[in-house]
């Protein structure tokens, strides 16, 4: 069986730096990999651990430093690493970026069975790249997945957190299936990790490779763009720090904080 | 005519979502910056379903509604859906496609914007009309610490927006409302998900958090079990109910019927008292609309801080005691 988890690489700071197309700047800023997508490789890893002739790749569109990132997802149990990188796929909306994830996956890595996303990531929380990806290369989906059970190499059951309550679906292979963040720990790398992760090889492709032209991605190949970005307001005045308990249980009462019944 | 069109989606108890009536009178205020666009809403259920809504709609501002009937869509499958709303879409031509961001908009609209090859923003909480005639859709990012405000290139110009971010009509706007049935064109479509249960939640249950006056409320900064005793006792001392983030529910100290936010409850009572809350978008977007809110946190530089009235910059373990015990005496 050969999975294939996205991951995305993201700012770990409250520091966020805008270039002058109101585009992020990600360039020398610290990163880390999407917490919701750590949750996409433990599922990956767990299905290495119940079904025979498990095959991980994890793959990611970013700059050349997502290198390390992918290392970091091999040293966990990953087995290969693929990146996609290129200067002309800077500022590439969700449609631009499921459009170059898929193309890649169509173009270089065609025999997968399943293919593993986080349902969110932390910086842009648009929830739409993965979804995006499963209809570029025409494939179903399952979003919202809170665990996967009766896994097999020709269909899984996914058990979904929807608004209204739980809901389980089975699908046949191939799909794609989006990933909430369980409540357990996930896996931590051990030492031999470590080393193999050192010495794995990363393919990259560029845009040229994976057969899209400048007007497929980027700013070029996305249909949104940010007009305008600004710090939220708040109809609230400035928050008032009290200096004591004293003064906070006066505020309590000042807001009608005992309550009658 | 331009035309903007609104999914009403269909809950699993086959009522309409009410986040539709959220965007319908959000499209009165769009459309009228649109040389009075017509509003359409695009239903898609079961057989016979429709009927139940007729009213709601021609109560809601509706100039046109599409159904798309059929016993196959019974149960809300993302092949069948994105199938047929494209190509209803694709007939109708609207300019402007708004969703709810359930789970449900925010699984569907996706394949759909992907599949009409032009753009989605996704879970907005604000819409407007720019200079140009162009929706410009405003919502959140990095964790609610920047808003930006995103155009489209191309048409329909798609976005998902937030429940419980704008308000239902005040009273009725009464329209000559058409309901236009689509011939799906589905029997052909061997479906590669299949439905194998559902068991509600909690989240939807009646529960006292709806019409609490004060809610004290605890997040990872309660730490443990004592800590979460702590927090209880004080909300009792104060007749508050008891709440939790998303954090405190997954450190398995509270249940996930009494969760704040995004994927929780949404509550509006007089006094919100966050404890050991640092204050994520996710949660804020739960709890924002309440009357007052106090914060308890050990980090000033907490986010939660910037959306409160008051606060205490404070240890939660040292505070909530003390104030316990004031309010027993």
């Amino acid at each position: 069986m050969k999975i294939i988890v996205c991951i995305k690489q993201v700012p770990d700071t409250t520091d966020i730096k805008w270039t002058e197309n109101n585009t992020i700047q990600r360039e020398g800023v610290e990163s880390i990999i999407n917490p919701f997508d750590v949750y996409a490789i433990e599922e990956a890893l767990k299905l290495k651990k119940i079904i025979p002739d498990v095959e991980i790749t994890v793959i990611t569109m970013g700059p050349l430093q997502a290198e390390k990132m992918l290392r970091e997802a091999i040293a966990l149990g990953c087995d290969k690493g693929v990146l996609i990188t290129d200067k002309k796929f800077a500022g590439a909306d969700t449609y631009a970026t499921g459009k170059t994830i898929a193309s890649a996956i169509k173009s270089k890595l065609p025999d997968f069975d399943l293919i593993i996303c986080g349902q969110f990531a932390i910086d842009g929380d648009t929830a739409q790249t993965g979804p995006s990806i499963a209809n570029q290369l025409g494939i179903p989906q399952i979003t919202f997945v809170k665990e996967l059970k009766e896994c097999e190499s020709t269909h899984i059951c996914a058990v979904r957190e929807i608004d209204e309550g739980i809901e389980t679906l089975r699908v046949e292979l191939p799909a794609l299936i989006c990933v909430l963040k369980g409540f357990k720990e996930t896996t931590r790398a051990k030492i031999n990790g470590f080393i193999k992760a050192k010495n794995a090889e990363i393919t990259v492709y560029s845009m040229e490779d994976i057969g899209l032209t400048p007007e497929d991605t980027g700013i070029k190949g996305s249909p949104t763009f940010v007009s305008r970005a600004f710090r939220p307001e708040h109809n609230r005045g400035k928050c008032e720090i009290c200096p004591d308990y004293n003064a906070l249980a006066e505020k309590i009462n000042e807001f009608g904080g005992i309550s009658n019944e | 005519m331009s035309n903007i069109m609104l999914y009403a989606e269909v809950t699993k108890e086959n009522y309409l979502h009410t986040v539709l009536f959220e965007l319908a009178f959000k499209a009165q205020e769009l459309s009228n910056k649109l040389n009075n666009a017509d509003v359409s809403a695009l239903l898609i259920c079961k057989t016979g379903l429709a009927e139940e809504f007729k009213e709601a709609f021609i109560n809601s501002g509706f100039d046109y509604v599409y159904i798309a009937e059929d016993d196959r869509l019974t149960n809300y499958s993302t092949e069948l859906y994105s199938k047929i709303a494209v190509d209803v879409i694709n007939e109708v031509k609207p300019e402007i496609i708004l969703i709810g961001a359930t789970t449900q908009g925010r699984d569907l609209a996706p394949r759909i914007s992907s599949s009409l090859h032009t753009g989605l923003t996704a879970d907005c909480t604000g819409l407007d009309i720019n200079d140009r005639g162009q929706l410009a859709a405003t919502r959140p990012t990095f964790g609610g610490k920047l808003m930006a405000t995103i155009l489209c290139k191309t048409n329909p110009q798609m976005a998902t927006v937030r429940p419980k971010v704008f308000k239902p009509a005040p009273e009725n706007i009464v329209k000559d409302t058409k309901f236009i049935y689509i011939k799906t064109d589905i029997e052909n479509i061997e479906t590669k998900v299949k439905f194998v249960e559902f068991v509600k939640g909690l989240n939807t249950a009646i529960n006292e958090l709806d019409s609490a006056e004060i809610i004290v409320a605890g997040g990872k900064g309660m730490k443990n079990e004592v800590g979460f005793e702590l927090l209880k006792n004080f909300a009792e001392s104060i007749g508050a109910c008891v709440a939790a983030s998303r954090g405190a529910v997954e450190m398995g100290l509270a249940p996930a019927d009494i969760q704040i936010g995004q994927t929780g409850k949404t509550v509006t009572p007089k006094l919100y008292i966050a404890c050991g809350i640092s204050g994520a978008i996710q949660h804020i977007v739960g709890m924002q609309d309440s009357d007052k809110i106090i914060a308890i946190n050990t980090d000033e530089k907490a986010p939660i801080f910037d959306v409160c009235d008051c606060g205490l910059v404070g240890d939660v373990f040292e505070v909530l005691p003390k104030l316990t015990n004031l309010y027993k005496n």
